[in-house]
């Protein structure tokens, strides 16, 4: 039995764990042992996109439009593929700029303004309130309900009931009690909650449980599984408009799904957790598939139980958006209700908790400072402001959370849960272009944003806001059927005589269009500004640049001890001097007294400040601190120029480098090849001149000796000018040898191609060479077939191969019984034509060589005559004209020269 | 007693050219073809003087050269080289080998009769 006691002990039982996991991860957070710093609670953190709206709204959007509930989720789990650059630069800007909120992160984009910064708040505001009045209202509704445990009745109207006697209030003054405690426990207004993330993840953890568990329960316990729950929805009717209707109108899904992906990401909580809790860029990677997978549990048993409940409540006055909570009532689980209702409350008050935090900062840094800024010029402030903000913060969130309950109590009966939610999500998306746009274009300015947000955001109030009050009978209803002053085409529902789309995706589009084309025309009708320009280049290269460069970009004078006072006044005396200290470690000086007043130190005091009171408060704050000198906007293009250019130069130098790593590769290697040829050129050049020495030194020597001795024999003298000119003729021919083979390497020899008979140049290279052979005694045999055998290449250069053999066979072979055989054959598609002999053959070392320069076979009683190139000239034109030469020895039988050419081809 | 020269090289012409102005100058004159067969004369009868190409087969001059200077009863024989390679590297080779002498190809003939002369008469 649930009674009210254990109901109100269970919540506050709850709220009290809450406290007590937020107050043991801040003092872990104090011991410098985080627990948030893990990207699983990072991601279950971001789940706090999923409110009561989605934990009780889904099954009352899907028993109304069925799988219509679907976009909202599909949107975030899209964009979610896009963290890995999208908010990783977001959350790289905000972690070198400090950035407190949304509204902190626009004001600074666009040169620290505040008149941007209010602006954003603003719309924040009123935006999310009518959001939190919704959780309010989950809250409240959930807890009448559970008071009629097990009887399920509908509670009536709250504006019903008078003011003190509304649940709904109590709810949310426990709430602002609470979120005081979690928000500004902290003395120091610092931007980061560890605490408060703590809490949301378990929060996150609980309400998926919940939900879970009144899933399985309404599946498998009521119903044999998905399988018999939709074959009873069928045969009741209800299963086929929920599917089907669900899928109409394409554009409302498109509309509803980019809504939903902005909204991810614009929402000011979504923005605490995603971007100003984050504690590592590392903990993206796992959010971008953990989130969206979380998504997924948390929808899988929407349609059964929305289902389930129809079948159940078939004809009863029982709302779909209670199904969660009475369905398990109805069936008489108490403990699977006060889950159920745990659950519920822990989606509300997580989206409660966080929203009001980033509100109440955004409200003090964004709102109140530029006011107090103004004020303190006149009168100067206290010495310790650090109390100053918090009671300005916990002011906000009372404050907001009474708007959310005024909210509720006059308006909150106008419409069903889900479509609160979606006019919030329409209400942030405004900030999109500005903020994404901004994040990549540098051309966007402070009056491009002013001008699309406040387009952007006047088409919100006309086309939603308005509607809603007129439905709830503020404004005439006429307004909406005819238009103002009965002007048709500026219908609040049909903007410009559009029709045809639902009042949110209707919104979406004018909006969108006025925003965006606000934005650019505004941005692009005057270049950025000096500040602009500078805090443009910061955002939009943040992934390029890790070296900060926003401390190159003041000049002017300044004292640390009113820095250091200033930081002091916001920051406490203890924390600002423990932080300065320790920035003074990380420039090497031993104490603060050491610090430069120079750019960079300005730099960080700002930076610390703007962590706690935004960053355009912290300019304003630091500038009635430092005389700053104006920077001409052509400087600070310099040095973002120069920046640039430094980039870029580098990546240029970069680039150069490896292609002269490249470049020296390869001239490293083209050198070695180099030096190899020029090693086998000198040893060719030494080769021939030792060739050409050999004859020079018979010629000379002999002339020598006939020139000096004129009473030499006759007969000596004719022997001697017989060895002179013989030597002559070995030196003419080496001579000619050395040049042929010099234009045959260098392929300037010419080639004539012809069609040549093997047979024919046989015969005539054996009759040239005859008178050779019969001096030597030489006997020739022919070994020859009968058809003539046609190649084609160079007469003349098969002729000086063949030449080669045979002169060469002539000088190996013994006197008189040498037999030199010439033999041809056909052998597949080559001819073989071989030269062999009778001589000593070839030494099996000296055989791998033959073919060398300068290599000569013999022994040194018969030194051959001859240059030593005709094998290597002959091996060259061969190869040249395709073929292949090789030697063979059979020792003491002789030795074997044959080369192959391929046969000519049959014309086709 | 006239004094024998052993003349070592590969080529017949230069081995031709060199025993006639050896003879002229009234020397005995022993020839091999190669550095083995030089070592094989020079052990039988060491010659008085030995001109030695350097580029022969079987074993080149610069081997024979290292050879005899190792043999105490040989070391002091003069040895005057008469090669084709003609690199400052080469020559510097065949002294330190322990050459009396280097003559690169093609060479004066009185230049070697000389060579020859004066390595004789500084032995005695």
């Amino acid at each position: 039995m649930l009674t009210t006691t254990l109901v109100v002990v269970a919540s506050l039982g709850y709220l009290g764990l809450l406290f007590a996991i937020a107050y043991w991860a801040d003092r872990r957070a104090d011991q410098k042992r985080s627990v948030i710093s893990n990207a699983t609670i990072y991601a279950l953190s971001l789940a706090v996109y999923c409110t009561a709206w989605t934990f009780y709204g889904s099954v009352g959007r899907a028993a109304a439009t069925g799988i219509g509930f679907l976009p909202i989720y599909i949107g975030p789990t899209l964009i979610a593929a896009l963290w890995g650059t999208l908010l990783l630069k977001i959350v790289r800007v905000s972690k070198t700029q400090r950035i407190t909120s949304i509204a902190d992160f626009i004001a600074s984009r666009y040169g620290k303004s505040h008149l941007l910064g209010g602006l954003v708040t603003v719309i924040a505001v009123l935006g999310i309130v009518p959001y939190i009045a919704l959780q309010l209202k989950a809250i409240s509704r959930s807890f009448t309900i559970l008071l009629t445990y097990p009887d399920v009745t509908m509670p009536n109207p709250a504006d019903s009931l008078p003011l003190l006697q509304d649940t709904t209030l109590y709810v949310a003054l426990l709430l602002a009690a609470f979120t005081i405690l979690f928000g500004t426990r902290h003395l120091d207004a610092s931007e980061r909650h560890e605490g408060m993330v703590a809490a949301i993840a378990f929060e996150s953890i609980v309400k998926l449980v919940a939900f879970l568990s009144v899933g399985i329960f309404v599946t498998y316990q009521l119903h044999d599984g998905f399988t018999d729950l939709f074959d009873k929805a069928e045969t009741a009717g209800i299963l086929n408009p929920l599917i089907i209707d669900g899928m109409n109108g394409y554009e409302n899904w498109f509309a509803l799904t980019l809504l939903s992906a902005l909204a991810v990401m614009m929402l000011p909580r979504q923005f605490q957790v995603a971007v100003v809790e984050n504690s590592s860029e590392q903990h993206l990677r796992r959010a971008v598939w953990l989130f969206p997978l979380y998504l997924f549990l948390i929808n899988i048993f929407v349609i059964p139980i929305a289902l389930a409940g129809q079948l159940t409540f078939a004809g009863a006055n029982v709302d779909a958006d209670t199904f969660v909570l009475t369905l398990p009532m109805a069936h008489h689980q108490s403990a699977l209700t006060l889950l159920a209702f745990l659950g519920g409350m822990s989606a509300a008050t997580g989206m409660v908790i966080v929203e009001t935090i980033a509100l109440s900062t955004m409200v003090c840094n964004d709102l109140v400072m530029p006011v107090l800024l103004k004020r303190w010029k006149h009168i100067p402030p206290d010495a310790d402001l650090s109390q100053l903000l918090l009671r300005i913060r916990r002011g906000a969130i009372i404050l907001i959370l009474l708007l959310g309950f005024l909210y509720f109590r006059f308006a909150g009966e106008a419409y069903a849960l889900v479509s609160i939610g979606l006019i919030s999500f329409s209400a942030v998306a405004q900030f999109a272009p500005a903020l994404i746009i901004g994040l990549y274009w540098r051309g966007g300015t402070r009056r491009g944003a002013l001008a699309g947000l406040l387009s952007g955001f006047a088409i919100w109030m006309y086309t939603l806001l308005l509607p809603s009050f007129a439905k709830s009978g503020w404004l005439p209803a006429g307004l909406l059927e005819h238009g103002p002053f009965a002007i048709e085409l500026l219908k609040p529902q049909a903007l410009f005589g559009l029709t045809g789309l639902n009042e949110i995706t209707h919104c979406l589009f004018w909006s969108m269009t006025f925003n965006i084309g606000a934005y650019l025309i505004f941005s692009l009708w005057r270049t950025p500004r000096v500040d602009e320009a500078t805090q443009a280049s910061l955002f939009v290269d943040a992934l390029k640049n890790r070296r900060f460069l926003g401390a190159g970009l003041w000049r002017g004078t300044a004292e640390v001890k009113e820095l250091l006072h200033l930081a002091e006044r916001f920051l406490g005396v203890e924390r600002a001097k423990h932080l300065f200290q320790a920035f003074a470690k990380r420039r090497k000086l031993h104490d603060i007294n050491q610090l430069p007043a120079d750019a960079e130190t300005v730099h960080f005091a700002e930076t610390l400040l703007a962590g706690a009171i935004g960053s355009a408060s912290a300019r304003v704050m630091v500038a009635s601190v430092t005389t700053e000198e104006t920077l001409g906007m052509d400087e600070v293009l310099n040095i973002l120029d120069e920046a640039s250019q430094i980039r870029s130069y580098s990546r240029e130098l970069e680039q150069k480098s490896h292609q002269l790593e490249a470049a020296t590769r390869e001239l490293k290697e083209a050198n070695e090849r180099l030096q190899e040829l020029d090693r086998l050129k000198d040893d060719f050049m030494s080769s021939v001149t030792h060739e050409l020495r050999t004859p020079l030194a018979s010629i000379r020597a002999f002339s020598e000796i006939l020139n000096d001795d004129p009473d030499l024999s006759l007969n000596e003298r004719q022997r001697f000018l017989g060895i002179i000119v013989n030597e002559t003729e070995r030196l003419s021919r080496l001579v000619n040898q050395v040049l042929d083979l010099a234009k045959i390497e260098s392929g300037s020899a010419d080639w004539n191609a012809q069609d040549v008979d093997l047979l024919e140049i046989i015969e005539e290279a054996l009759a040239s060479t005859e008178q050779l052979f019969a001096e030597h005694g030489t006997r020739v045999c022919r070994e020859l077939p009968d058809n003539p055998c046609v190649v084609t290449g160079d007469r003349d250069r098969l002729m000086q191969v063949l030449l080669n053999l045979l002169s060469n066979a002539n000088k190996f072979v013994p006197q008189k019984s040498g037999v030199v055989t010439v033999n041809l054959r056909s052998n597949h598609e080559n001819y073989e034509l071989s030269v062999s002999d009778n001589g000593p053959g070839i030494a099996a070392e000296e055989l791998p060589n033959i073919f060398e320069k300068f290599r000569q076979a013999g022994t040194t009683s018969n030194k051959p005559i001859g240059t030593g190139l005709g094998l290597p000239i002959s091996k060259k034109i061969v190869e040249h004209l395709g073929g292949e030469i090789w030697a063979e020895s059979r020792e003491e039988k002789g030795a074997i020269f044959t080369f192959a050419l391929p046969k000519k081809k049959k014309a086709a | 007693m006239s004094k024998k020269i052993l003349i070592v090289d590969d080529e017949p012409n230069i081995v031709l050219s060199v025993e006639y102005l050896m003879r002229r100058e009234g020397y005995e004159v022993v020839t091999a073809n190669d550095g083995q067969e030089a070592m094989e004369k020079i052990a039988a009868s060491p010659p008085d003087l030995l001109i030695l190409d350097v580029m022969m087969p079987r074993k080149n001059g610069f081997e024979v050269c290292q050879e005899l200077r190792v043999d105490p009863a040989l070391s002091t024989m003069p040895i005057l080289m008469l090669s084709a390679k003609g690199r400052e590297a080469e020559i510097k080779k065949g002294i330190s080998l322990g050459a009396d002498g280097y003559i690169t190809k093609p060479f004066s003939t009185h230049d070697l009769v000389d060579k020859v002369n004066q390595l004789l008469q500084s032995e005695e």
